[in-house]
């Protein structure tokens, strides 16, 4: 009867039908995203890679390869952009969407399923990471910092790699989070800390042996070292194939965890 | 999918139930709502109204029994059976970062309406809830009335066959409710299917072809407005007002001259078939009340009979 003729909706239509909502948010703010993704790469490489690179003399085989500190910094950078980026999209934005401004119920009282919002909000964080790295990897080039055009490319593709590992899981615990002060719990003990340690600023060879035991653990080590490798022509294939396995796994495990996630928080 | 290949009932529930940990918000009810049906939940606050609904508009699942929505089953084909309902949540969540068109744009949007065919509805909408000169202002600018009204625009964006609306038109002003109930009848003079929970009475007289009160999570009573009237009041209600103190002990006074006397702090309520010869024998008896009104049973008197007069909460 009836029911037979149904067409069922298809998840990549109800992922596309959020294109127009995602658009208009995008066309409010990008004056603002675009400033900052240029301006900030620029300030650190500036900082961090020139000027304070300037008194560090120690050569390649001290810096992991690298030629100079700024080489050996920038591919850190970069990898940190991505996490910083990807975290700032999911945290209290998606807060916002469940408790302020109440869009996600706006959103379910509609065809799409919670799965489906976490999908397309997902494309939009991707699309941000890849603007905003992309515009600091251009940044990069211009101050010379990459060895071929080739390794650029992929240095690109796999910050949206990182993006999506720490964007679906953020997104997952924005999900479920009841109050806004455990973002800053998230960001004390979790980002600055990886920022600051995961081998961004220096070799974690530096570290004590547990410490650097514990570095080699975060995600944004495997995705600074992947970079780095990238950025500098330096790929050991082994290690290469286990960071890209780490952070696959932790952006579908993550993915399947947000979904769940919101799914549970809208379903009242 | 057309309105005529479904099935007459829009909405069926058999034994359905809600629980929220220990909670049981919804303990088991029976509904049908047919199609074209103005259908209301009425209830005190806490009675499991806006459970049974956000169960209806599929996106909360059941906790046991059975729930048909347009044929179909919430849990399999929720966003099939959304596609073809608007709902109207009790709390308005309209975009603020967006103007008012954009907000029936976007939406309409969701349900994937073509860019040039929701743009013609949304200024048809904006037309029917009479915003259109309002059409590019902030949603945060809009009086609780216009916010309101834009609500249930959206709701309509998607031309649905259920209507399901949660408390509409609370916090509105006279003005505002009566134009949105003027909305909705021509609705359902469309022949939408119009499912509302409410607690005025008034609201659920003149909107509602069929009722049921629900107190604690059970339904207590159903039927049309007047049926109720019929069933659990009298035709008239009889008020007398007395010094304060007194209604107490004057009640046994009267007692016998209605089915039923209720004893409130300020007045004596005495429910009976003819009012005014209730009165004329109270004041043959010597009793002289400050101040009198005879006047029809309501709803009203149903609904507190029914759910008592304690505060919810």
């Amino acid at each position: 009867m009836s029911q037979a003729t149904t067409t069922r909706i298809t998840r990549f239509d109800l992922v596309a039908r959020q294109l127009d909502y995602w658009v208009t948010v995008y066309k409010r703010t990008w004056r603002g995203s675009v400033i900052t993704s240029f301006v900030m790469p620029l300030l650190y490489v500036t900082a961090m890679g020139v000027l304070l690179g300037g008194f560090i003399e120690q050569g390649p085989e001290a810096l992991e390869g690298a030629p100079t500190y700024l080489a050996f910094v920038a591919p850190g950078l970069v990898a940190a952009h991505a996490m910083q980026t990807a975290t700032g999209e999911v945290t209290w934005p998606v807060m916002g969407m469940i408790k302020w401004s109440r869009t996600y119920f706006a959103m379910t009282a509609t065809p799409l399923r919670p799965s489906d919002i976490v999908a397309a909000q997902l494309l939009f964080v991707t699309f941000r990471v890849a603007s905003a790295c992309g515009v600091f990897l251009l940044v990069l080039a211009i101050f010379g910092v990459f060895a071929s055009v080739g390794g650029l490319l992929l240095a690109w593709l796999v910050q949206i790699l990182i993006g999506l590992a720490f964007a679906t899981v953020f997104f997952g615990f924005s999900a479920m989070l009841k109050h806004e002060s455990g973002f800053s719990i998230v960001y004390r003990l979790i980002v600055i800390p990886q920022f600051l340690f995961s081998g961004a600023f220096f070799p974690i060879s530096n570290l004590s042996p547990t410490l650097e035991w514990l570095a080699r653990l975060t995600p944004l080590w495997h995705g600074v070292d992947l970079t780095r490798m990238l950025l500098l022509d330096r790929v050991d294939g082994s290690a290469a194939l286990v960071h890209l396995a780490y952070l696959t796994t932790m952006a579908v495990l993550g993915w399947w965890f947000a979904a769940s996630r919101l799914t549970k928080r809208l379903a009242l | 999918m057309t309105l005529q290949d479904t099935p007459a009932a829009m909405v069926r529930a058999r034994g359905l139930r809600k629980l929220y940990g220990d909670f049981e918000a919804v303990r088991g009810i029976d509904v049908e709502v047919n199609r074209g049906e103005s259908f209301g939940f009425l209830g005190p606050n806490g009675a499991g109204k806006s459970s049974t609904m956000r169960m209806i508009a599929a996106v909360s699942p059941p906790s046991g029994g059975e729930l048909s929505i347009l044929g179909m089953d919430p849990q399999t084909q929720g966003p099939e059976i959304r596609s073809r309902i608007g709902v109207c949540p009790q709390e308005d969540t309209l975009d603020n970062e967006l103007n008012v068109r954009d907000n029936l744009v976007v939406y309409g949007r969701y349900f994937g309406i073509p860019r040039r065919e929701v743009a013609e509805r949304a200024d048809e909408l904006l037309d029917f809830v009479q915003l259109t000169d309002r059409s590019r202002a902030k949603v945060e600018d809009l009086s609780g009335g216009m916010k309101r009204r834009l609500t249930i625009a959206r709701t309509l964006v998607n031309k649905p066959d259920l209507l399901l609306l949660d408390e509409p038109t609370t916090g509105l002003d006279p003005q505002a409710r009566h134009l949105l109930w003027d909305r909705l009848f021509r609705l359902k003079h469309q022949g939408v299917t119009i499912v509302l929970t409410t607690h005025y009475m008034d609201e659920a007289e003149q909107l509602c072809d069929r009722l049921v009160v629900m107190d604690g999570g059970r339904i207590v009573a159903e039927g049309s407005p007047l049926d109720l009237i019929r069933t659990h009041s009298t035709r008239e209600v009889a008020e007398l007002r007395f010094g304060v103190g007194e209604h107490e002990a004057l009640a046994a006074k009267v007692e016998d001259l209605a089915e039923r006397v209720e004893v409130l702090p300020d007045r004596l309520l005495l429910y009976t078939s003819d009012g005014e010869e209730a009165l004329a024998k109270v004041h043959e008896r010597g009793l002289s009340p400050a101040a009198v009104l005879v006047r029809r049973s309501t709803l009203e008197d149903v609904f507190l009979r029914l759910t008592g007069r304690t505060l919810v909460d």
